[in-house]
């Protein structure tokens, strides 16, 4: 059932991903990598169809890894609350290339709607900031997305946390590659990383 | 940094040593770990490494998918844990398939050799089975003298040929934990 005034999940993740330059961005399971793949197909990006819980640390490996890149994960509210440790992990290793946006539509949108933690007591972005990501932030309009995408650029101010409600409507699939090994390898070709 | 590898004790055995020297010819430069008694030397010298990150986890399987994003971005990892994680990593272990990445895990193993606790049992008898059941090789060394050869086959069949493998580091090896009130 749709919410009145809650954000459309295909034109955040839009703007976000507009002026990506070279961000490398993770899509958690489920609608979040629907949503990337709609937002356009990319050499970057980094599609998951399972995993689930692991999306903030693959882009955490990343993030390690390539430092002067923007690294983004996009991922749900359900997803994150599964690997809601690994916010503790960012918190400690404090990577400034990583973002993480956690598109919350306080329900398991992609198994029938079932309602998640964060419809009733979670507050994932007071989990952020007292695992140590001082820049934990809830975003509300549209007008504040369009602010808040430019800063994802910056590699050295991070880590950064933001939470998105977001309308729960299930929206049309936009199906990626559910290719695992074409995702990485065409990731790993876009940095420069040939196969083993 | 280079204080905690001095502080390591002369007495103390050679194997994490070998170990430490194996993932730097590999260069091995994530290093995510659960601590563990058995791999606290080895954790030491990584945390003293410039050319390695060590990566503490609150769950073993958070290293599995961390392994899996830092392959992406052009990096070897080894994950780091007590044989009662392996359970924690269950469904992220299907990342090894799903992107054939180079996965090694070095695992000290609890629940056999003389165990105190009985609640490090039931893991520790299944282990090696969770992880072939994962599709992951697994390679045990039980003496120190062997450490060596069965780490560098490891890492050698992980990192050139893309096999995931799991070193089971005996208690045997480490010595059972002993429990005095």
């Amino acid at each position: 059932m749709s919410k009145t005034n809650l954000l459309d999940r295909r034109r955040v993740v839009g703007h976000l991903l507009a002026e990506r330059g070279d961000a490398i961005v993770v899509g958690g399971l489920g609608a979040s990598t629907y949503d990337i793949a709609a937002a356009g197909d990319h050499d970057r990006n980094f599609y998951l169809w399972g995993a689930m819980g692991g999306a903030v640390m693959i882009g955490l490996g990343l993030a390690l890894a390539q430092p002067k890149l923007p690294v983004v994960v996009i991922t749900g509210d359900g997803e994150m609350l599964m690997g809601i440790g690994s916010l503790a992990t960012v918190g400690l290793q404090k990577p400034a290339n990583l973002t993480i946006v956690v598109l919350d539509n306080e329900v398991y949108g992609e198994t029938g709607g079932q309602a998640s933690h964060t419809a009733a007591t979670a507050d994932l972005v007071g989990v952020a900031r007292a695992c140590g990501i001082a820049d934990a932030r809830a975003i509300a309009t549209m007008s504040d997305i369009e602010a808040y995408a430019p800063g994802m650029q910056d590699v050295s101010s991070g880590p950064r946390f933001a939470s998105i409600k977001i309308d729960s409507a299930n929206l049309e699939r936009v199906l990626s590659s559910r290719d695992g090994q074409f995702t990485v390898t065409r990731i790993r070709g876009a940095l420069g990383f040939g196969p083993i | 940094m280079h204080a905690r590898t001095e502080a390591i004790s002369e007495t103390a055995p050679s194997w994490p040593k070998d170990i430490f020297a194996i993932l730097q010819h590999f260069d091995v430069r994530q290093v995510p770990y659960v601590p563990d008694a058995g791999h606290s030397q080895l954790i030491e010298r990584v945390l003293g490494a410039s050319s390695m990150r060590a990566v503490p986890l609150t769950t073993e399987e958070e290293g599995v998918a961390l392994l899996a994003g830092a392959w992406a971005g052009g990096q070897r990892g080894v994950l780091l844990m007590q044989s009662s994680g392996v359970g924690n990593c269950v469904n992220m272990l299907s990342l090894t398939q799903i992107f054939r990445f180079p996965f090694l895990t070095l695992v000290t193993m609890r629940g056999e050799w003389g165990e105190f606790n009985p609640w490090q049992v039931p893991m520790g008898s299944s282990t090696a089975g969770v992880f072939e059941l994962s599709g992951i090789k697994v390679l045990r060394a039980s003496y120190p003298e062997e450490v060596r050869e069965v780490v560098e086959a490891a890492a050698g069949q992980a990192y050139n040929a893309c096999t995931p493998t799991a070193v089971l580091l005996s208690q045997r090896l480490i010595g059972a934990k002993v429990f005095t009130k």
